[in-house]
């Protein structure tokens, strides 16, 4: 039982460093203190918006607007659970002990997202019904069309973003490089590519935008994205397919 | 018993480790010298899988290493002191080490035991001196209890007492029939620990022969001589056709181990000697002038094979 074995172990690794308890932290604290500040904002601008936005006002997505920050802790906590193997020489202790490469990193990868998935599950719901709560006459409720699949999709899509910066961590292997593109990235450069027009067709392709469109519940008007929900996940589910098929070639390939 | 043959490591134009082929067999303490620099530290990459050949292979125990089904079971190894996450407590390191091959968790607390790390085990990692960091790492070497064992300079930052505890671990190791591989760079370290010597220097195999065997080809044996008629013997001596060497401090020394021939040519003659001592350089001049010459060798190689070591002062 060597995957049962490798599993354990790499459980004893991710709970047995700080790292891991203060990204996650974070990761929660943030979506849902911002997601609350915003969702109370815009209860109370909400009668003084235009017109065509009240019409698309989405308070589901307006209780997720936090994951645009809480979303670079959970980045932090991908990159650091893969290069902290790097950084501090314990990769060659790790697979003296575990030397099916294969094994090592998806092992890691399976217990990280498990985890991530747990904390981002547990962090969309509470970011849902604190949002909702700060929205007071303007909420929406579970059971509405389309709710639960963007809050479930919501941690989804947090998951998605922590196991795609473990595939890089593992492509790039330094902490510092890692973050330093990937943090950039998700927080400008994908929201202007996705905003400017002449590169609008391309954005919206980009892992984050594409995953993202799982929270929406009202679609914008004169939205004309060619893919819908779960679309728009899968989309992002190729991209992190992507870096962890990266990640495992260089690993393989690599000396140690 | 680990098996090398023609292991060969390239980093684009530069060889790191050269056509290497030799065994190391159980029951004895390997040492494996060289100069820093030398490749030892990328072979033992190699011997872990870690770092993949150019060419050649290794074998444990006729194996792949990355065959081996937990590994730690059959072959334990300290490669460096900073192998590990600062964050984690020692025990916690050994645990998870413990569990990626299977080894029942009491295991961890025998190893910390026998390591003397027990009153630290909860604690980080990062807060220990590098000898503790060296027990933690020999800890994880002995965890799955392997009938193979490899320590990259394990006596770095050790305190006295901790080399002599290592001195006694390899060669008890070795005594249980174990194989031991040990890497320094530190002839005279190596003289007080190993059985069997494999000699490295660019990379290439220099030496590969029992501890006696290397001290008696690499080293000048010569005998000591002081006395206080000291032109009356240079006369005899010359007389039975044995060559002096008169060094500057009054003494006299003769190549080879000839001191019972020197002695009794005294007594016929009734001198006095104050001293006859046979002598042989040191382990560490061996060592020198063997990788030395295999500097030599790719600095220069239009140059002339470069005179044995000590040569000039031998001659007076």
């Amino acid at each position: 039982m060597a995957a049962t074995q490798v599993i354990r172990s790499e459980w004893t690794k991710i709970r047995s460093v700080a790292s891991t308890v203060w990204t996650l932290s974070l990761a929660v604290v943030v979506t849902i203190a911002l997601g609350m500040l915003i969702s109370a904002l815009s209860k109370n601008e909400f009668d003084t918006m235009p017109r065509q936005d009240r019409v698309s006002f989405d308070p589901t997505y307006i209780s997720f607007a936090g994951m645009t920050l809480g979303q670079l802790a959970m980045i932090v906590f991908g990159v650091l659970v893969v290069s902290n193997e790097y950084s501090t020489g314990m990769i060659r202790t790790s697979l003296a002990a575990v030397p099916r490469r294969a094994a090592f990193l998806f092992s890691k990868i399976a217990v990280a997202t498990g985890l991530a998935l747990v904390v981002a599950l547990a962090t969309s719901f509470a970011t849902f019904f604190l949002g909702q709560a700060m929205l007071g006459p303007h909420r929406t409720e579970l059971g509405d069309p389309g709710v639960l699949r963007a809050v479930v999709g919501g941690g989804l899509y947090m998951t998605l973003i922590a196991m795609f910066s473990m595939g890089v961590a593992a492509m790039l292997r330094s902490p510092m490089l890692s973050l330093g593109i990937l943090m950039p990235f998700f927080f400008l450069i994908s929201n202007i590519l996705g905003n400017v027009d002449a590169t609008k067709k391309i954005g919206r392709f980009l892992p984050d935008q594409a995953g993202s469109r799982i929270m929406q519940v009202v679609t914008p008007s004169g939205d004309d994205t060619p893919y819908g929900p779960w679309g728009g996940l899968g989309i992002m589910a190729l991209w992190v397919a992507a870096s962890l098929v990266g990640g495992y070639v260089l690993l393989k390939r690599r000396d140690a | 018993m680990i098996e090398l043959e023609g292991l060969t490591k390239r980093y684009g134009e530069k060889v790191a480790v050269n056509n290497l082929t030799f065994t190391v067999r159980p029951g004895m303490v390997t040492g494996f010298l060289g100069p820093n620099g030398a490749g030892k530290s990328t072979t033992m990459r190699m011997m872990l899988g870690l770092d993949r050949p150019t060419a050649g292979h290794v074998r444990i125990d006729g194996k792949r290493y990355e065959q081996l089904k937990d590994p730690l079971t059959y072959m334990g190894a300290l490669l460096d002191a900073k192998a590990m996450h600062g964050g984690r407590s020692a025990y916690n390191h050994l645990l998870c080490l413990a569990q990626s091959n299977g080894i029942a968790r009491k295991r961890v607390d025998e190893v910390l035991d026998t390591v003397g790390l027990t009153a630290v085990a909860r604690k980080k990692a990062k807060g220990f001196s590098l000898g503790m960091g060296q027990r933690l790492g020999i800890a994880g070497a002995l965890l799955g209890d392997p009938r193979i064992l490899m320590f990259d300079e394990p006596v770095n930052g050790l305190d006295p007492e901790g080399i002599h505890w290592i001195r006694h671990l390899m060669k008890s190791l070795a005594a249980q029939g174990r194989t031991v591989f040990v890497s320094s760079h530190l002839m005279s370290e190596m003289a007080l620990t190993a059985d069997h010597l494999v000699v490295i220097g660019q990379g290439r195999l220099l030496a590969d022969t029992s501890m006696a065997d290397f001290i008696a080809r690499n080293s000048r044996s010569y005998v000591r001589i002081r006395t206080p008629q000291r032109e009356r013997l240079l006369d005899v001596l010359h007389g039975a056709g044995i060559t002096v060497v008169e060094t500057g401090n009054g003494t006299l020394e003769v190549d080879g181990g000839k001191s019972e021939l020197i002695g009794e040519l005294a007594a016929q003659h009734q001198l006095v000697l104050h001293e006859l001592s046979p002598q042989q350089a040191s382990l560490e001049e061996a060592f020198m002038q063997l990788t030395a010459e295999s500097v030599e060798y790719h600095a220069h190689t239009d140059a002339p094979a470069p005179r044995p070591w000590g040569d000039d002062w031998k001659r007076g």
